[in-house]
């Protein structure tokens, strides 16, 4: 078969495996959900659990490190909120994306269903758990007697492309894990950095003249781009930019990879 | 039955040829990989010495409505293979595999059974993964309910159910729908016999609808019952296609004679 011919075909077959996944609508929600439910499984507060660590952790960091950094706490306290709960579906988009495909391994050795069908499953179990640490948020702007105003909104757009990048980068991780089984501890440790090298229980102004630190960091973006609207204030344009950016790289890679790769998962995992 | 692919096929293997990396620990590893890439060799080297398990070789098969097959050969042979191969689970490395209708595989019956849902939400469940929709479901749950004949129990979480009572309700899932091109494999022959007498009624019946069939199994005297063409696989190759009673009278002869190569 000729070279093109292939390439088409594969080309084809992943944009089938993309629609049939879009199709099975009902099953990944279900099993997203299970998912959630499975892990906080027989616990009085089930999902809640992870609005209360977030909670605690909120409550901790905002009063210790405002006395460090010398910030009032109803300015550090809703910055380390917002930027927490997008940090939190990051991380945890990147701890967990390894064992993407390894982990349905049974699925998918058994029964074929588009690959993408369980990208679908574990980002949508991702969001939903987000949607969990939300509800703190909007009490500490209660209680702090904040109002972000009409800008807030703009964090839906925001959150939409966070979920977007979530989608291509667990694909990405997914496949490059069930190949190679270290993946997942590099990133273990990436992320362990991450959290304390980008503005999360910081401020970028804290850097002073240095804030480049902060700005040539593309997770700060990925995570300003959240918050900042949650706080009241636009997203800059260098912010914007680069979240788009990250965007259209993270999909190309993911993209050519399930061109590439797609048929080789099931040997993989 | 040929050997050509033709318009009316609903599977069809071209010239399918699959071959299992064997992954071991050293290939696996990212590091391994790089030190390897990096040192032209020197460092790792077990990272470059993959094995490769030749499953399948050059098996070519078009199958037609009507068509029920059983796949016989020793273990290994690659009957599981071929099976997963036309489930469209393994994508050949060469060669190519055209199926035509709904896929029903019945490999292992297991899979998605989540121990701490109910019997009902696990019918659900199921019933979703096998590709029916919410309102099909809706409307076959009560004859899948009566199969199962587990009453009450479907209300408590399956992790308080026997093994058989778990066989059941997947099964019954399993055979609730028309099959259009039904893969089975030989878990058929295990479970308890009371049950089985029941569950081959119905899946003879499902057999019967179906519009090809295509079965693995060592027990020689179903695969005379069920199909009408055998095919004899034999480390990734097809030794032998035909008419089913030649095909098993070959295949014993070969074994009677201790399996001379």
């Amino acid at each position: 078969m000729p070279a093109g011919n292939q390439r088409n075909r594969q080309f084809a077959l992943a944009v089938a495996d993309f629609t049939a996944a879009v199709g099975f609508w009902p099953l990944w929600t279900r099993l997203g959900w299970n998912d959630i439910l499975y892990r906080y499984r027989r616990s009085t507060l089930g999902p809640f659990w992870s609005t209360v660590n977030i909670a605690i952790t909120v409550i901790a960091l905002g009063l210790v490190y405002s006395q460090i950094f010398k910030l009032p706490v109803a300015q550090l306290m809703p910055h380390v909120c917002a930027g927490l709960i997008a940090w939190g579906f990051i991380s945890s988009v990147m701890l967990d994306a390894g064992s993407l495909f390894s982990g349905s391994e049974s699925y998918i050795r058994q029964i074929r269903l588009p690959y993408l069908l369980y990208v679908c499953r574990f980002v949508f179990g991702k969001v939903a758990l987000v949607a969990h640490d939300l509800p703190i948020y909007f009490i500490l702007l209660l209680y702090f007697q904040i109002w972000p105003g009409a800008v807030a909104l703009c964090a839906i757009p925001g959150l939409v492309l966070l979920v977007i990048n979530a989608a291509f980068a667990s694909l990405t991780i997914g496949m490059a894990s069930a190949r190679f089984r270290d993946i997942p501890r590099i990133l273990a440790s990436l992320v362990q950095i991450l959290f304390l090298v980008t503005p999360i229980i910081w401020t970028p102004d804290l850097l002073g003249p240095q804030s480049y630190l902060a700005q040539a960091n593309p997770f700060f973006h990925l995570i300003e781009i959240v918050r900042a609207p949650l706080l009241g204030v636009l997203p800059s344009a260098l912010t914007l930019w680069v979240t788009l950016a990250i965007t259209v790289v993270n999909g190309l890679v993911a993209g050519c990879f399930f061109l590439r790769f797609r048929g080789r998962i099931a040997y993989w995992i | 039955m040929t050997r050509q692919p033709d318009a009316s096929a609903i599977v069809s293997l071209d010239r399918v040829r699959i071959s299992f990396p064997i992954y071991q620990g050293g290939s696996r590893s990212l590091k391994k990989r790089m030190l390897f890439r990096g040192s032209a060799g020197r460092i790792g080297r077990d990272a470059g010495d993959q094995i490769v398990i030749e499953a399948l070789r050059e098996v070519s098969v078009s199958l037609g409505a009507g068509d029920r097959v059983a796949l016989i050969g020793a273990n290994g042979a690659g009957k599981t293979t071929l099976l997963r191969a036309i489930a469209g689970i393994y994508e050949p490395v060469q060669g190519e595999v055209v199926t035509r209708g709904r896929i029903s595989p019945m490999f292992d019956l297991n899979v998605g059974i989540d121990g701490d849902l109910s019997g009902f939400d696990n019918i659900h469940l199921r019933a979703l993964l096998l590709g029916l929709t919410p309102s099909e479901i809706e409307r076959r749950m009560p004859e899948i309910v009566e199969f199962t004949e587990l009453g009450d129990h479907l209300e408590m979480p399956v992790r308080t159910y026997s093994a058989g009572m778990i066989l059941r309700l997947s099964f019954a899932v399993a055979t609730c729908f028309e099959p259009e091109i039904l893969l089975m494999d030989e878990w058929i022959l295990a479970g308890d016999a009371q049950f089985m007498a029941k569950a081959e009624t119905r899946v003879s019946r499902f057999v019967e609808r179906a519009t090809v069939v295509v079965l693995a199994s060592h027990n020689l005297d179903l695969c005379s019952r069920w199909c009408n063409t055998g095919i004899w696989l034999d480390r990734g190759s097809i030794r032998e296609i035909g008419p089913i009673d030649q095909v098993i009278r070959q295949y014993q002869t070969f074994v009677s004679k201790g399996g001379a190569r």
